[in-house]
């Protein structure tokens, strides 16, 4: 196990992207390989990017992935796509934007189905963070699923969040409604040479000006065309800004809240799988308990570790 | 919980990649996870994300004659990367003349203009298992 995870410390692609593997598949052993990896976690700059599905993304990824390149710094990427809810099946299709990236040994793109998560996350992508960062990558670009207003984990896995939105999804309203737009440490409005632009972000600007900061960092509204690459220095500049400021003021606190969800999410796990595991639920409401009732006697110790209920 | 992961990939020149589209559909339906990449991949492209996404198999889509050449490359550079647990199956205008040569060089099946998608997640599932080992 040691030599396993040398070799990911070592940046070694096969054996990383087959630990990515074990974790995303939940494969009995994988906590083993996590507990060194996350003991190096903690020092790539770790970047979200959400917004809706078609808001430009992908595209806002790989020009971002270029920018660093030339920067020097080393790049992991994780692109996460819907999985079927029927057959648990997935298309995971964010590569196609990055293509020009695929034979840059300094970049390493992975792409993850969600798999039932809810939060526009999978349950394995602050482990398969965990492990970019354990192979040194300088910056992890966290890439959502494409949300909607309520997906606001990543604001738990990232050090710098941006929410990318476009001119004509809503009026001044959504822009005050609770959820993503919370979150955002910076906010773009993508495909700025449409008609509208203005209007959004200045309603994005509105918003923030009635909005109490929370950390004294000043969110900005940027203007970008990703697809032409108009505005994307800027937006380098702008995180570059927010990694100093974070460095200075709260990336231990940052750091400390994510381990602790992810603690809290190994819990979960745990609990179901030891306790309250489907095939039990299953068999008392079968034989006519209420939900309630069914947790309680689980959680009494009825039937526990002997598999289904007498 | 172990999933089978797919790399659908388009090398070469083809202008268009809905018969690649049509098989990465019906793989999603068949449960598998499946990486598309989009048009004109360069073999080198594709091995290298085969690794990173760490793929059981490599599915290409080729209309453009050039077969005879991308096909054996994979296999070849995923020799080199030793990576070549990682299955290669074809499909596309490849006329039968040309399969035993693909078939020697290491390509594990060819599927022809016609083929039923269901033969092809049939393929998969009695040839591929998902990896599990560190």
């Amino acid at each position: 196990m040691d030599n396993f995870c040398e070799k990911i410390f070592a940046g070694d692609v096969r054996a990383s992207a087959r630990l990515m593997r074990l974790v995303d598949d939940r494969t009995a052993g994988y906590e083993e390989y996590m507990k060194p990896v996350w003991k190096r976690a903690g020092r790539a700059h770790i970047i979200g990017i959400t917004g809706a599905p078609g808001s430009g993304k992908s595209t806002m990824t790989d020009q971002l992935i270029t920018r660093f390149r030339s920067e020097g710094k080393t790049v992991g990427v994780v692109a996460i796509d819907p999985t079927s809810p029927f057959s648990g099946g997935a298309i995971l299709g964010d590569r196609i934007r990055m293509a020009g990236h695929s034979t840059d040994e300094g970049v390493f793109i992975r792409s993850v189905g969600t798999r039932g998560h809810l939060g526009g996350l999978s349950v394995s992508t602050m482990d398969i963070t965990a492990v970019m960062d354990a192979m040194g990558k300088d910056v992890i670009i966290i890439e959502t699923v494409g949300v909607g207003q309520d997906e606001v984990e990543i604001a738990m896995v990232a050090d710098t969040c941006i929410v990318v939105t476009v001119p004509g999804m809503g009026d001044d309203i959504q822009a005050i409604k609770a959820g993503i737009f919370e979150i955002a440490d910076i906010f773009i409005v993508n495909k700025a040479d449409r008609d509208g632009a203005e209007r959004t972000a200045g309603d994005l600007e509105m918003m923030l000006e009635i909005t109490p900061r929370r950390s004294g960092w000043k969110v900005p509204v940027l203007r970008t065309a990703a697809s032409s690459g108009e505005g994307i220095d800027e937006v380098v500049s702008v995180i570059n800004a927010h990694k100093a400021f974070c460095g200075g003021n709260i990336k231990s606190a940052r750091l400390e809240d994510r381990l602790l969800h992810v603690a809290y999410g190994v819990v979960r796990e745990k609990i179901v799988r030891e306790v309250f595991s489907e095939e039990k639920l299953r068999s008392l409401l079968r034989e006519g308990a209420d939900p309630y009732s069914a947790v309680d006697r689980l959680w009494h110790g009825e039937a526990r570790g002997v598999g289904a209920a007498e | 919980m172990s999933k089978i992961r797919i790399l659908i990939a388009k090398p070469g020149l083809d202008g268009h990649d809905r018969g690649a589209k049509v098989v990465a559909r019906s793989l999603r339906d068949a449960g598998f996870e499946v990486i598309y990449t989009g048009l004109r991949q360069t073999p080198e492209a594709i091995v290298a994300t085969a690794i990173q996404e760490d793929v059981d198999a490599i599915g290409l889509s080729i209309l453009s004659g050039a077969h005879g050449t991308v096909f054996p490359r994979v296999v070849e550079l995923l020799k080199e990367k030793d990576a070549k647990d990682i299955v290669v199956f074809g499909g596309g205008v490849i006329p039968e003349d040309d399969i035993p040569a693909l078939y020697e060089s290491g390509v594990a099946r060819i599927f022809t203009p016609g083929t039923p998608t269901d033969d092809v997640v049939r393929f998969i599932n009695e040839n591929i298992k998902p990896k599990d080992v560190a």
